[in-house]
């Protein structure tokens, strides 16, 4: 079970390169971070990864399969999408919202069933969110909202999660509870998981494989503790980095300390590496 | 599941509701007739007198549309509420209503007959979706946002309105501008056994598409990417939408005129009672709009000798229960 990237390329403008030759590929239980600075195409690489938007060239392929092959629903029930958490127009209660995710075993005419609603509850179960049975999507927390989203992801049964920066706009504790899950989910369901992250210290203390995608074309790939070094950091978000490893209570953390802001010209002696 | 118990409580409830007021409309307008009378005619047997045309030939068929219509209208409204994931979006967003007003106004000024004026209205308003189709066709990335579909259906709906003001400008004040004025308001009393034949499949076979896609329909109101991720083939359910709409709208006003406010009215009181989940608001406001049609339609025809405009009505019942029931739930729940 591996989803992987064949020279993937996109571009908005012909003249300016946003993905070009992207080739990586993550395997069954593997986390893969998609790190880099706003606007450098992370939203774009997952909308294409998923085939939302065209790769203009190359493909996507799940078990060796390119992505295209897979017909209609059936793709769907292997890989799961969690959306940026945003308010929809309509809100549904929580419990309703998850059971959407049934719906790539649905056809259009068709009810979701009591087995249906059993495995939305599952997956409620599994995030941890039956407390809210009965609550209306508005009115649930930017973290509860995502952990539904979550749910409703995992309400399918896929091998594949794919999250566009699940933890963005969540307070310190929920941003945890986010990045705990998706451990445990690739620990132990197994799940293959693609996420984006604005946060190194997020790809470190989760990331198995990491993506840095320094704009204009260029990326690295490769596993997280090879990638994500002080060197390619710097060159990442033009910021001066130092990566600290602490043993504390028995564990190995690493954390990044943000030192100064590069000025233009040191920058660009790194965008190349 | 105590949310799922009331909400069949109140479907048998708006079920029995519409059986009793189709009786009562049967027996009510200029003519009365007592309701022994009503139920004998119907299930015993029927004399050949007057009671027998008014109640078979006039006053069913009357109610048979207002209750299709209402439901059809109602749960078109939903549907577009859905698809364009808009809380105002009503059945004539993509201007289906104005094109089928066009149709009919040009009918009644070249004198046509019931027959012409409905044709014209149909294959007005099926023009008005394929014109919205055909400007948004190849915008986007891959297909139009849902954003560029309405503005289209904006352009497209105030063209219609635009040649309607001509069709009513050229017509003659004497006779012919009356007529379409006053068939541009909506009323149901056109409504005969031949103009039902044609559109009574037609908002029937809508509606059904609409109340079989109702959990679809949940799916479809989230973002793009969101829906493409659940299965959804936007694409074709999309289509499906459109086309389920738009026949059942232009059918209502191909027969019975424009009827202003159901669409928006009854799928809102859905959602204030039950939330979003089209699994309820679809079927609720099915019924909930026959209801309230047929209620519409009794008092157009019983409060005075000459029938009010329905349209009217529907305003003026419609706003203060709409206002009534925002201050009681505290608002829309979306």
């Amino acid at each position: 079970m591996s989803l992987s990237v064949m020279g993937g390329a996109f571009s908005y403008r012909k003249d300016m390169p946003l993905l070009q030759d992207v080739c990586f590929d993550v395997g069954a239980g593997e986390v893969l971070a998609i790190l880099g600075p706003n606007g450098v195409g992370k939203t774009t690489l997952v909308k294409c990864l998923l085939g939302f938007l065209p790769w203009q060239s190359g493909e996507t392929t799940l078990d060796g399969k390119p992505l295209r092959e897979y017909r209609g629903r059936t793709l769907w029930q292997r890989v799961a999408y969690v959306p940026q958490a945003r308010q929809p127009a309509f809100s549904y209660r929580a419990e309703d919202m998850v059971l959407l995710g049934r719906s790539p075993y649905l056809g259009d005419l068709s009810l979701p069933g009591k087995r249906d609603r059993e495995l939305a509850l599952e997956a409620m179960e599994l995030t941890g969110i039956t407390h809210l049975i009965g609550k209306s999507c508005d009115r649930l927390s930017g973290g509860e909202l995502q952990l539904v989203l979550i749910a409703r992801a995992l309400a399918a049964q896929p091998d594949h999660l794919v999250l566009d920066e699940p933890e963005s706009g969540l307070d310190f504790r929920n941003q945890l509870v986010v990045l705990d899950l998706i451990q445990r989910l690739s620990r132990e369901k197994n799940l293959t998981v693609v996420l984006n992250t604005h946060y190194p210290d997020h790809a470190l203390r989760t990331a198995d494989k990491a993506l840095l995608l320094f704009g204009g074309g260029t990326y690295q790939f490769g596993r997280t503790s090879a990638i994500l070094t002080e060197e390619h950091l710097r060159a990442l978000f033009g910021v001066d980095i130092a990566v600290w490893n602490a043993r504390v209570k028995e564990k190995d953390y690493a954390a990044v300390i943000p030192l100064e802001i590069l000025d233009g010209k040191e920058n660009e002696r790194w965008t190349r590496p | 599941m105590d949310q799922c118990r009331k909400f069949h409580f109140w479907m048998a409830v708006l079920a029995a509701l519409i059986l009793l007021g189709s009786l009562l409309a049967l027996c009510l307008g200029q003519f009365r007739i007592a309701p022994e009378r009503v139920l004998r005619e119907l299930f015993v047997e029927s004399g050949a007198d007057n009671v027998h045309t008014t109640v078979f030939n006039i006053r069913l068929p009357r109610i048979g549309m207002a209750l299709l219509a209402g439901a059809g209208l109602a749960a078109s409204g939903a549907a577009f509420q859905s698809l364009f994931a808009n809380p105002l979006a009503t059945p004539d967003t993509l201007g289906v209503a104005n094109g089928a007003s066009f149709g009919a106004a040009l009918g009644l000024l070249l004198g046509g007959g019931a027959a012409e004026v409905q044709g014209l209205a149909l294959v007005f308003g099926a023009a008005a979706v394929l014109l919205v189709f055909a400007v948004t066709r190849g915008m986007g990335e891959r297909r139009p946002s849902m954003l560029l579909v309405i503005l289209a259906g904006m352009v497209i709906s105030s063209l219609f309105s635009a040649l309607v003001s001509l069709v009513k400008y050229v017509a003659d004040p004497q006779d012919v501008l009356p007529v379409i004025t006053f068939w541009l308001m909506g009323r149901l009393s056109g409504v005969t056994r031949a103009s039902m034949l044609l559109s009574v499949p037609l908002i029937a076979a809508g509606t059904l598409l609409i109340y079989l896609l109702r959990f679809r329909l949940n799916a479809l109101s989230l973002s793009e990417e969101e829906a493409m991720a659940l299965g959804v083939d936007l694409r074709r359910l999309r289509a499906l939408v459109i086309a389920a709409a738009a026949m059942t709208t232009a059918a209502v006003v191909s027969v019975c005129g424009v009827i202003g406010w159901v669409g928006l009215l009854i799928p809102h009181i859905a959602r204030m009672a039950f939330g979003n989940d089209n699994r309820r608001v679809v079927p609720f406001s099915i019924l909930a709009g026959a209801l309230f049609l047929l209620v519409v339609d009794t008092v157009a025809r019983c409060v005075s000798a000459a029938e009010i405009p329905v349209s009217i009505l529907t305003s003026v019942i419609g706003a203060p229960v709409f206002i009534l029931l925002l201050r009681k739930t505290g608002g829309l729940r979306i």
